[in-house]
């Protein structure tokens, strides 16, 4: 049981680091050499730390506290970076800012299967405090029904997904924001709420008239209080999940009435600037859609001193080569979107397109019409990735017919894609409607580096989780947890809940087994197609994960002798959550067209047969004797009494 | 049942079911077997009709054009099959990357537990391949299976059928589950290392390299074989292992989109009749109707589909056949066959569960639910009771007292030994019969001059024969005479167990259990240690089931039209042995343990009560 509590200790140190690194690692570009400075030190700190938490308890304080002092820091350093993504848009700090300010960007990423990936990312920064008591009643580009939500229900952090379809993470690498299929929803209160739950409801019944979704259908049954997967992503000090809810629909489905509620946060809705993309008809004949809204408390600058909070609303479509390409090896946004650019959000502070040229650095794989001379560095996801840029708010861009239509096209399929580190899958497993076993896997594909795995596991009280049956094995032999969670579910009231820290061995399979048995719903808990099957949610696996810009020891790139020998560097590790897919489960279903049969032959069967039968079992038949008269009763005793024998 | 709370009544009801006993045993036989017959009479059964909404009310509009470039597909694909002699894995791979498929392989051997002399196989090694197309916006928690057995032989147009397919599909964006394009290889055995890898269970000891790529719940299922270029009908198989059937729906699609296309349509390989009203329409309804009852009664799966129906996949295969006759029906039609197949399935929103699981076709148009069979095997099993009352009755009243009364006493408490001893001991040669010939094979092999397969086949039978001699060695166990009482005891126990083993049995697998019934309830009727001995030992023989076995063999020779001299017939049976105990071990069939462990003992029992003495 110790181990455990000291695995635990590690795994909020760790958690606590991981927050960092989703800041740090999202936004970070190359060029903004100073400011990274600052970020360098803490993140290898909190790696190296959480490395070595396995072995030196007494280290591990010492380092805690290290980090706890520097936590600000990088954070800090990373708000201002995304504030000047790319050096060309720096505000000078002389310059008064105004309170709020408008970004827009869009990544394309051509992938190797030859579907394309394009991810927008609309952010709002507003210096205000929403928790101070004066009501705030004047909005900008803030959207007040955000807003609103935030003040009333007390809300710290709030991140809803709506995604339909499921990541390949195999064919398409990493995404840049990461989503379970259905929706998600976590969010951190303040601690200054009281009734937890209570708020919980009335927000997820809030969000879900905004956002025109079935959030409501969030209830105790399916949402839970992870203890280490999801901490906060912007600046805070609280890390007691006692104030993260989290849930998710895996059934929900995700339409155009999801979309519009999502647009029309935006402050130039869909009129202006790269939103005029998002067409429906478009946005929904892809592979892959996903879309988010992520609130935050960040810091306004280098000491952080004033926050302000940041609306990030992002939308990722992957378009598929073959059913919206006509596959065709070329994709340009009117292709992709049937419209075409032609001016920025006035709005906006900065609007930008991007392009991932990384595996195309000569133009020998696809060429880009237009040619652009900006380009930008990034290490995202571990990996240093080169982008084209397209600033719209330059006139130029355009150029002389007044639009943009970026054209890639493929010259050579060759190629292969970078297998990612981590990747995860899920099955059910066995046959018949009585039992089952829940697999678990998760491949490390790192060739030397082993990582510790974070897996949250919430499955729906009705498949009740045999937890005995629990195994963890990689590489054939079995791979102890660290760290377990678990939260056993009631019926009908909460689900289980199941964290466990696990190290992934190099260049291996880690197979996570369980077995459960499936419970018989009460006639009124099915649903209208009950023969459907149910959902159980993805699980999360949050990692840290080597990078791959460290996997090279023996590096070809030119480099200062001293800055390469040790392989742990500035981007040694980064963070990645890796959903698995949903699971589909069949249970024992009733035949419901029957009721009325039933309960005539059960009434019948009780009424008729059971009644006779329990007699005929139970007593015995004889047939009664004719009562004596009196006259020979008596004249019997008398006859006894003098030894004659009765008549 | 106020009449049996009433003494009299019940003593009168009572004498007549005694009295009257053999005569409504007589019509009660008579009456099922009617019953049965009439099954197929086609004003007594039901039109197929689509039970399902999903698949029922709009039609979807078929478009595959690409039945000659999939042909020539087929023409490559068996070049490079004879090129690798065997399965063209890489080539197999590359042309599913192709058309945009995530694919992934399969490795499985399976050692056999003996060789199997149909196919000629003993150690198997193999591979499947698989592409998955994945869904648009799907959450890979549903998925379709197309498969294509890789047979040695021929069947290549079935797998260029499937990746011509397979390229068509993949440029749809109406898909709303992942459909998985399966070649498998080895027929039966590598579906079943396919099958058993991707829900990761382990039933019959195959060794399987787990699957890189899943597609979540699999709704339902189509294998495909087609050997020729064209084809004049479509051949509808639906049994699966164990007797289990699809959900009559899925005949229904496959029935109803024929009928669109315009494609001859078969079950059993026969054409639907219109002429029902004359003997030859009725004739061949009972023909159609009576091999499926055989093929069913088998337990064996007749497709590569049968293995699916054990994971609640409903799935049928899909034969051409080439024929003499003028129509024919080219690639492209069966390819918008299936493609309408697919979409109808691909609009599912639950499992196919709206229409029957249990029915008997008496042609592809109409159906016998499990309500209509059901009394024709109720009317058999009713006798056993009817006899089982008799004899307790026979029991409960004491015997009409002779002068010296001292006897009966004795014989009226039959020990329970005198029971227990039979029912042990036929038992026991019941687990020799399943384990003996499979143990046995190499000793057989090296004293006497067979193969393994003749020494396993010959070492069953040679036990169910030595089961014969029991009666003698059960007597030696006995502490004394067989009694009057003794025999009627055992005979109630024997009575009672098979009247609830045969009633189970026809739960699972009806025609199993008619068949069994039609055979063995007249023996547990009529024997009793009084009759004429030879004779009724050689009617007790005739009845047993492995008898019936070859009486089947001969039967259902006889339906398919193919009638075999004795001599073929004779050989046919022994492999129709060999390969019900091969189906056992490889595909975990349960009629060999059933056969072995539980009827044949019961028979024995009868046998027993013969030689009482």
């Amino acid at each position: 049981m110790a181990a455990y509590r000291y695995g635990y200790s590690a795994v909020l140190f760790i958690l606590c680091g991981l927050s960092v690194f989703l800041v740090t690692n999202g936004q970070e570009t190359i060029l903004t050499g100073d400011d990274g400075a600052a970020a360098v030190d803490s993140p290898q700190t909190v790696t190296e730390t959480a490395e070595q938490t396995a072995e030196q308890p007494a280290v591990e304080e010492r380092q805690w506290e290290v980090t706890e002092v520097e936590e600000a820091s990088p954070d800090e350093a990373a708000a201002d970076k995304q504030d000047a993504s790319a050096p060309e848009t720096l505000v000078p700090p002389s310059v008064p800012r105004p309170k709020d300010d408008f970004q827009e960007e869009l990544v394309i990423r051509p992938l190797h299967s030859g579907d394309i990936y394009a991810s927008f990312q609309f952010r709002t920064l507003w210096e205000t405090d929403f928790m101070r008591g004066n009501k705030v009643s004047h909005y900008r580009l803030f959207p007040k029904s955000l807003g609103q939500v935030i003040s009333k229900f007390s809300v710290r952090e709030l991140h809803i997904s709506f995604t339909q379809g499921y990541w390949r993470t195999m064919q398409w690498g990493q995404p840049f924001l990461p989503a379970p299929p259905g929706a998600e929803l976590w969010v951190w209160f303040q601690d200054s709420v009281t009734d937890v739950d209570g708020t919980w409801k009335e927000l997820t019944n809030v969000l879900s008239g905004i956002f025109c979704a079935s959030l409501n259908f969030i209830d105790s049954t399916n949402t839970v209080q992870p203890s280490a997967s999801f901490k906060p992503l912007g600046i805070s000090n609280v890390t007691d999940h006692r104030f993260l809810r989290y849930a998710t629909l895996p059934r929900e489905i995700v339409c155009t009435e999801n979309l519009t509620p999502w647009k029309k946060l935006l402050p130039c809705g869909t009129k202006a600037g790269l939103a005029v993309l998002l067409k429906s008809e478009k946005l929904f004949h892809s592979s892959f859609h996903s879309q988010a809204v992520h609130i935050r408390p960040v810091c306004e600058d280098w000491q952080c001193k004033t926050t302000s909070w940041e609306l990030r609303q992002t939308l990722s479509v992957v378009f598929d080569l073959h059913t919206s390409g006509q596959g065709k090896r070329e994709w340009s946004l009117f292709k992709m979107f049937s419209r075409t650019l032609t001016d920025a959000c006035p709005l906006a502070s900065s609007s930008k397109v991007y392009i991932d040229i990384t595996d195309n650095p000569e133009g020998e794989q696809f060429e880009l019409i237009p040619a652009t001379p900006l380009l930008s560095q990034a290490v995202v996801l571990g990996d240093r990735r080169t982008f084209s840029v397209y600033d719209l708010t330059q006139q130029i861009t355009f150029g002389a017919v007044r639009s943009l239509n970026l054209l890639i096209r493929w010259k050579s399929t060759e190629g292969d894609m970078l297998r990612p580190l981590l990747h995860g899958e899920r099955y059910v497993a066995g046959y018949g409607l009585q039992t089952g076993e829940i697999h678990t896997l998760m491949y490390n594909n790192h060739p030397y580096r082993s990582f510790p795995v974070l897996l949250l596991d919430s499955v729906p009280w009705y498949l009740r989780l045999y937890i005995h049956t629990l195994t963890v094995t990689s590489k054939a032999k079995d791979n102890k947890p660290s760290y377990i969670h678990y939260q056993p579910s009631k019926d009908r009231v909460r689900p289980h809940l199941l964290e466990m820290l696990v190290q992934l061995p190099p260049n291996s399979v880690t197979e996570v087994t369980v077995q459960f048995e499936r419970a018989l719903l009460k006639w009124t808990e099915y649903t209208p197609d009950p023969n459907h099957g149910f959902y159980v949610g993805s699980s999360v696996l949050s990692s840290l994960v080597p990078s791959i810009v460290a996997m090279d020891t023996n590096s070809t790139q030119e480099r200062p002798l001293f800055s390469s020998f040790f392989p742990c560097k500035e981007e040694s590790s980064y963070f990645v959550r890796v959903y698995t897919e949903p699971l589909l489960v069949n249970l024992p279903t009733p035949d419901f067209s029957m009721p009325y049969n039933v309960i005539c032959l059960t009434c019948t069967v009780v009424a008729v047969g059971y009644g006779s039968l329990y007699n005929l079992l139970t007593r015995s038949f004889q047939i009664e004797e004719p009562s004596l008269g009196l006259a020979k009763r008596i004249a019997n005793i008398i006859r006894k009494m003098r030894g004659v024998p009765p008549l | 049942m106020g009449l049996l709370s009433d003494p009299n009544r019940r003593r009168a009801l009572i004498s007549l079911l005694t009295r009257l006993n053999t005569p409504i045993c007589l019509v009660c036989y008579m009456a099922g077997v009617a019953w049965f017959m009439g099954l197929a009479f086609e004003p007594f059964t039901l039109r197929t009709y689509m039970s399902e909404n999903a698949m029922g009310s709009t039609m979807v509009e078929e478009r595959f054009p690409a039945g000659e470039r999939a042909l020539a597909t087929g023409r490559e694909f068996a070049a490079h099959k004879k090129k690798v002699g065997g399965m063209p894995v890489d080539w197999l791979v590359k042309t599913m990357q192709a058309r945009g498929l995530e694919v992934f392989t399969q490795s499985f051997s399976r050692t056999l537990p003996f060789p199997d002399e149909n196919k000629e196989r003993y150690m198997v090694k193999g591979t499947n391949v698989y592409g998955i197309l994945r869904a648009p916006r799907a959450p890979r928690t549903e998925a379709l299976v197309l498969s294509a057995p890789c047979s040695p032989g021929d069947n290549n147009q079935a797998v260029g059928l499937l990746l011509g397919l397979a390229q068509y599909f993949r440029n749809q964006i109406y898909w709303a589950k992942d459909i998985i394009f399966l070649v498998n290889e080895h027929d039966l055995i590598g579906m079943q290392a396919w099958l058993e890898g991707y829900h990761h269970t382990n039933t019959t000891g195959m060794d399987w390299s787990p699957l890189q790529g899943r597609g979540g719940s699999i709704q339902a299922a189509l294998s495909l074989e087609l050997s020729s270029d064209v084809i004049t009908s479509l051949d509808l198989v639906l049994e699966g292992l164990n007797g289990q059937l699809p959900n009559l729906d899925l005949a229904n699609l496959f029935y109803a989109f024929c009928q669109k296309i315009g494609v001859l349509c078969t079950i059993q390989g026969k054409l639907q009749r219109n002429d029902w009203d004359s003997v030859s329409g009725y004739s061949h309804a009972v023909q159609t109707m009576m091999l499926m009852v055989m093929k069913q009664a088998s337990g064996r799966p007749w497709g590569d589909h049968g293995l699916f129906l054990r994971y609640h996949i409903e799935a049928a295969t899909i034969k051409g056949i080439n024929s003499f006759r003028q129509y024919k029906t080219d690639a492209t039609t069966i390819g918008r066959l299936l493609e309408g197949m697919y979409r109808k399935l691909n609009n599912l929103l639950e499992r196919l569960h709206q229409s029957y699981f249990f029915y008997l076709m008496p042609s592809l148009s109409h159906f016998v639910s499990i309500g209509y069979y059901m009394p024709a095997f109720g009317l058999l099993t009713v006798i056993l009771l009817l006899r089982a009352l008799d004899l307790w009755v026979q029991l409960a009243t004491p015997p009409t007292r002779t002068e010296d009364g001292v006897a009966d006493i004795e014989q009226s408490s039959p020990g329970v030994l005198s029971v227990l001893t039979p029912l042990v001991i036929s038992h026991l040669t019941g687990v020799a019969l399943y384990t003996l010939p499979i143990r046995f094979q190499e000793m057989a092999v090296e004293h006497f001059p067979v193969s393994e397969t003749e020494a396993v086949v010959l070492t069953a039978i040679a036990v169910y024969t030595a089961g014969l001699a029991l009666p003698h060695n059960t007597h030696r166990f006995l502490s004394g005479e067989g009694t009057e009482q003794g025999w009627r005891v055992l005979k109630l126990v024997a009575v009672l167990y098979l009247a609830v083993l045969l009633g189970c049995t026809a739960l699972i697998n009806f025609s199993l259990g008619f068949i069994l019934a039609l055979t063995l309830v007249p023996v547990a009727a009529f024997v009793t240690p009084h009759i004429p001995k030879v004779l009724s030992a050689f009617i007790l023989v005739i009845l047993s089931p492995a008898c019936t076995l070859l009486f089947s063999v001969f039967f259902f020779q006889e339906l398919q039209e193919m009638p075999v001299s004795f001599q073929d017939g004779w050989l046919l049976y022994l492999s129709v042995i060999s390969q019900g105990i091969l189906d056992h071990f490889l595909y975990g069939s349960l009629v060999y343990p059933l056969i072995a462990l539980l009827v044949y003992p019961c028979w024995l029992l009868f046998w027993n009560i013969l030689f009482w003495k």
